[in-house]
């Protein structure tokens, strides 16, 4: 389903040791470990919006995809932002975006422009998100703006206090 | 709560009032309360909650009668109901949802109702227009009729939101939602139209209010007025599901002559239209 490489990052290393990739946009997010009596893997969208706020691309999408029980894009609205702004119009799943949840650890996502999911931007200002909603637990978003094209290579983060650890954006030429 | 004020008035109107049906006599919230506003996936099902309350929402006075149910889906096609039936305090149905996009679920009733005298007796009578004439026997005097037309609704929407459940009927009070009303966030004013009988309402009073009126001391009710165009704007900070009312009345022309002959066609009779529904403002 997904065309773009997702990377299990292991722990040991860190942020600063990530390796270069020979890509145009690199997301990197970290997923919690929780302390709670029922812990689900949550779901997590990773989108690009211009400066109007309109959604240009969504770049990767987490939810149960197992076919067996109930179809897990029921719970797609609990990532309530995202849902309103591209979900509810895209069809899932979705060929080279959605993907099933993953487990509490460190993720990195590579991306070229032009080649799907990351269409060619024009010009301007944008905003990566990243929203996380957990059954029986929380939701949170996380926002990184950015200037595209880069002029050379440039790297944003945020992070999440709860449902999202590090959140690292990294695009280059 | 009693006061005398408001006996003499009930004393003054009873002719109509005591045998308002449901919609129009009693002053308790009337709504229906979906499980879920905005929903995903094939094809879901949302079970909703019809009561008459005071609190907001919670079912406390008086189960809404189903027979006026009108569930329109996305095709602008009637939906049939799943009726699970009702309690002392509520009555509940699933609606279907299997075609993506907008579902419009309604109690719509209208009708008409009034009072009579014939040898000295007070009679009275309800039914439909068309029933009128046939309803109230030759010789009768002293006839008082009043219209009335309510609409109690909600919305929910499979997938992505269309506007084809939302389209006007003509008939009595309807909200026409300019800003769709399953995007509904917190902070995001949203533009809402009311017509009366097809015609924009302007200058229409409503009442708007959030739910969880049990667990705070203010009432919370905003008052709001229709603009020319019988526009308004609804905005709130608080994201949870809200309470909309709205009602007008008319005194309409003699329904009667003198001799209780039925009024010309023309003359109005006094109508009364209600409107309420109830809209869930997500958090952005």
């Amino acid at each position: 389903m997904r065309k773009h490489l997702l990377m299990a990052v292991p722990a040991a290393a860190a942020s600063a040791a990530t390796p270069v990739y020979a890509s145009d946009m690199q997301v990197q997010l970290e997923i919690p470990r929780l302390r709670v009596a029922e812990y689900h893997k949550p779901y997590v969208a990773v989108w690009i919006e211009n400066e109007a706020g309109k959604t240009v691309a969504t770049l990767d999408a987490w939810y149960q995809t197992d076919a067996k029980g109930e179809d897990g894009r029921k719970w797609l609205p609990d990532l309530r932002t995202w849902w309103r702004r591209a979900g509810r119009a895209a069809s899932m799943p979705a060929n080279g975006i959605s993907g099933p949840t993953q487990a509490p650890g460190r993720y990195s996502m590579q991306f070229k422009e032009g080649t799907r999911p990351l269409p060619n931007l024009t010009a301007g200002a944008y905003t990566l998100r990243v929203e996380a909603a957990r059954e029986v637990g929380g939701r949170e978003m996380v926002s990184i703006p950015f200037q595209w094209p880069p002029r050379t290579a440039m790297s944003g983060s945020a992070a999440g206090t709860k449902e999202l650890g590090a959140v690292r954006l990294t695009i280059k030429p | 709560m009693f006061a005398k004020s408001s006996l003499l008035a009930a004393g003054l109107a009873i002719g109509l009032s005591a045998l308002m049906p449901s919609t129009a006599a009693e002053a308790h919230r009337r709504w229906l309360l979906p499980s879920s506003t905005v929903l995903a996936g094939e094809a879901e099902i949302v079970s909703v909650d019809a009561a008459a309350s005071n609190a907001l929402f919670v079912f406390e006075h008086r189960a809404m009668g189903l027979d006026d149910l009108t569930v329109t889906g996305p095709d602008g096609q009637a939906v049939t109901p799943d009726i699970i039936g009702s309690g002392a305090y509520r009555s509940v149905f699933d609606v279907p949802l299997k075609e993506q996009g907008t579902y419009r679920i309604a109690l719509v009733n209208s009708g008409m109702m009034g009072s009579y005298e014939l040898n000295g007796e007070r009679h009275r009578w309800r039914g439909k227009r068309a029933d009128l004439e046939s309803g109230i026997p030759a010789g009768a005097t002293n006839v008082r009729v009043s219209e009335m037309a309510g609409r109690t609704e909600t919305f929910v929407t499979l997938g992505a939101p269309n506007d084809t459940a939302l389209a006007a009927t003509g008939q009595g009070l309807e909200m026409i939602p300019v800003t769709h009303p399953n995007d509904l966030v917190t902070g995001e004013a949203a533009r809402m139209q009311f017509l009366a009988d097809g015609a924009p309402a302007a200058g229409l009073e409503l009442e708007f209010v959030a739910g969880g009126t049990r667990y705070r001391d203010d009432p919370g009710i905003r008052k709001l007025t229709t603009d020319a165009q019988g526009m308004v704007s609804l905005q709130v900070e608080e994201p949870g599901m809200y309470y909309l009312e709205a009602s007008t009345s008319s005194d309409g022309g003699p329904a009667a002559d003198e001799d209780g002959a039925m009024a010309s066609e023309g003359a109005a009779p006094a109508k009364r239209m209600s409107y309420t529904a109830v809209l869930e403002f997500m958090p952005l």
